[in-house]
């Protein structure tokens, strides 16, 4: 990132690839689901804190829900990350992703695939850490995220859409209405979801702020 | 909206910009650091070539991964992994210029036990920290939250957070605290009552006559726990208690820069007439020593009540797997749940104050024979303080290991873990499926005082019976688990 400052609404959907300080927009994820069901899945469980112990979040992908995949014997379950590979929609319910402000917890669902969450509730340091990596999330109400697991769950190889600007997922010739928080929303469909560039254009308000402080002169 | 509160009053003195995505771009008065979430964030940095821009308001410890045994910390560190992180954190703080406080410093410890200990957060500043338990810094009326690693890098880049500002919920806890009842029981019962997700979108202010006794290290255990009920930050109104806390502390002003800075301090409290987007009233009046019966923190029962039947909680599918998990039958009391661990030590109670209390309920007393018990500073200053009052030899005495300043077994990043489906009873703030280290381990969360009276009996107790013990010249707890 060159830190000049990408101008809202500067990088687009054809933004080049290669060009590592292109910010895409994103639009839509289209895919296929996976669903994982219950309420107040912690961090915990999406990334059990012994593998944290690494300083790039590179492996992540491999520990996502690490504990919960296999049984006694180490050997892998019949768990969703097992049996939905190559999804990128993830279904999930109430308050996902609460307890501990890992990053891991949300890079490591991205790194196993996932690109958007559909759910009833998310935690909100999760949810900002999604943000972060242009992770989009969806809340749809109760019936709305059970009824879009039942049909992954009987359609497992079927289409799913999340469209961030109509705030819907498509499935099955419906389109559900929900909620990507406005902030989400403005930065993945301007590609403003990386602030670090934006904020820093406004360093030297920064500054005065902090000289303004009554505290800052320890 | 909520207008007059002090989160109002600092996030607007804090605001620098509006930022093109609708939030606001929100200055950080204080940046706290550790080696588990920052690594990957100074990578950023330096692939953006990017330097940190205001490293006098960035504070550094270690604290996740750090052994707690004293020859465990010798250099290189037996586990590779810690090794590279905490080389990582001092080679990074170096090059950024950045105080850091690291196994050679005895004032190393618990990020959330060293800023405030050191009078590093103060009233009316904004704090961060990659770390959860950042609502902690609330109880000195700061605004505290937790960040993920990428907004790590927008702090250290910009000294700020892309953030949206929050609803205010008044939380008033009204009674008197009875013996043996403190700041960690409100706190299990406010979350029983809010629920876990309870606080999401929102900040609380706690309030109220049971808020106002606490000392500091109480309010620090409340605000800690805020986000267990989903509130990202929690504060309280800075008042004399607070003042009088920061009053010599080695970063704290002095003298007249004290009393110029209380001016703003005592500036940025609610306002009599402040608007509150919610107000919630919840009574601790007689509350009872609370304990964590399931795997989420707002499972939790008086220990005197029954544990729920599943269909009587918030979620029944919840309860009854963890129920099935921690093996709690409903009906019965949490009192006599037989425990293999107890833990003392963590950001919620891992303060001098906390050791203090569970030093009243040990003294003269000895931990059960089958139970293993840590005692884990929260910092190398709490240690020292505890040792130079004589304390640590009340948990020798007993039988609990005496160990160095970390977050040990909260989350047993280091050798500090539950083995297999070992009972703990925890001064922590997670009971999560397999947080204490084992997938099969299980936690019970409660005060300092209660796990003293867990290690002694072997078994989950009431406090308040020990307290009776004492004034009455002998053992009635004892008798009462025996029999």
């Amino acid at each position: 990132m060159s830190g000049n400052g990408d101008a809202p609404g500067s990088a687009g959907d054809d933004a080049p690839e290669t060009d590592e300080a292109a910010v895409p927009a994103i639009r839509r994820v289209a895919g296929t689901g996976v669903p994982l069901r219950g309420d107040d899945i912690d961090t915990d469980q999406i990334l059990p804190a012994r593998f944290l112990k690494a300083v790039t979040f590179d492996d992540m992908g491999e520990y996502a829900f690490y504990d919960q995949r296999r049984d006694e014997a180490g050997e892998l379950n019949d768990h969703p990350f097992n049996e939905f590979q190559g999804a990128n929609v993830l279904a999930v319910n109430d308050n996902f992703g609460c307890g501990s402000s890992r990053e891991h917890a949300p890079q490591g669902l991205m790194r196993w695939g996932v690109e958007a969450i559909v759910g009833e509730s998310f935690a909100e340091i999760f949810q900002d850490n999604c943000k972060s990596l242009g992770i989009a999330t969806l809340a749809v109400d109760h019936e709305d995220a059970v009824d879009l697991q039942d049909f992954i769950e009987a359609n497992p190889d079927a289409g799913i859409e999340v469209d961030v600007r109509a705030e819907t997922v498509r499935y099955d010739g419906t389109a559900v209405e929900g909620e990507v928080p406005d902030a989400m929303r403005e930065a993945l469909l301007e590609g403003i979801w990386d602030t670090t560039a934006v904020m820093r254009t406004n360093l030297d308000r920064a500054t005065e702020v902090n000289d303004s402080l009554p505290y800052t002169d320890d | 909206m909520s207008e007059g509160t002090l989160y109002d009053k600092v996030w607007e003195r804090h605001k620098v910009a509006d930022l093109p995505n609708g939030q606001d771009q929100l200055f950080i008065g204080l940046h706290l650091v550790h080696e588990v979430t920052s690594p990957q964030a100074f990578g950023m940095l330096r692939e953006r070539d990017m330097a940190v821009a205001f490293p006098d308001r960035t504070v550094a410890t270690t604290d996740h991964i750090v052994p707690t045994t004293r020859e465990g910390r010798e250099r290189p560190l037996a586990d590779e992994r810690a090794e590279e992180m905490l080389s990582h954190l001092e080679h990074n703080t170096e090059e950024a210029g950045i105080r850091f406080f690291g196994l050679d410093d005895d004032r190393q410890g618990i990020a959330h036990v060293v800023g405030p200990e050191l009078g590093f957060v103060q009233p009316g500043m904004t704090v961060v920290c990659g770390d959860s338990h950042t609502s902690t810094h609330g109880a000195f009326g700061a605004i505290g939250m937790g960040i993920g690693t990428s907004q790590i890098r927008d702090v250290f880049a910009t000294g700020s957070i892309s953030a949206d500002k929050k609803a205010v919920r008044r939380v008033e806890v009204t009674g008197e605290l009875g013996d043996g009842v403190g700041a960690k029981d409100v706190i299990l019962h406010v979350i029983r009552e809010l629920g876990v997700d309870g606080g999401v979108g929102h900040v609380y202010e706690y309030g109220g006559e049971a808020i106002r006794s606490l000392d500091m290290e109480g309010r620090l255990a409340v605000c800690n726990m805020s986000i267990e009920g989903g509130a990202r930050a929690g504060y309280i109104n800075p008042d004399e208690t607070t003042y009088e806390y920061l009053k010599g502390r080695e970063f704290a002003p002095e003298g007249e820069a004290f009393e110029e800075r209380k001016e703003y301090w005592e500036s940025i409290r609610s306002d009599e007439d402040a608007q509150y987007d919610d107000w919630v009233e919840v009574d601790a009046d007689d509350l009872a020593p609370q304990v964590s019966w399931g795997t989420n923190p707002e499972q939790v029962v008086g220990v005197d009540e029954p544990v729920p039947e599943p269909s009587e909680t918030r979620d029944p599918d919840a309860a009854e797997s963890a129920q099935a998990h921690t093996e709690v039958r409903p009906g019965e009391t949490m009192e006599g749940h037989e425990v293999d661990v107890a833990f003392l030590g963590t950001c919620t109670n891992g303060r001098v104050a906390d050791f203090r209390e569970a030093a009243r309920v040990l003294e003269g007393r000895e931990v059960a024979d089958d139970v293993r018990a840590l005692a884990v500073p929260g910092s190398g200053t709490v240690k020292r303080t505890l040792e130079a009052e004589g304390i640590d030899q009340v948990f020798k005495d007993a039988g609990f290991q005496w160990r160095e300043a970390g977050c040990s077994m909260c989350l047993a990043m280091n050798d500090d873990a539950l083995e297999g489906d070992e009972v703990c009873a925890s001064s922590s703030n997670r009971n999560y499926v397999g947080r204490q280290g084992s997938t099969e381990g299980r936690t019970h969360l409660m005060s300092p005082a209660m796990v003293a009276a867990a290690a002694v009996e072997g078994a989950v107790t009431d406090v308040r019976a020990f307290d009776t013990a004492d004034e009455a010249g002998e053992s009635v707890a004892d008798a009462e688990v025996d029999g």
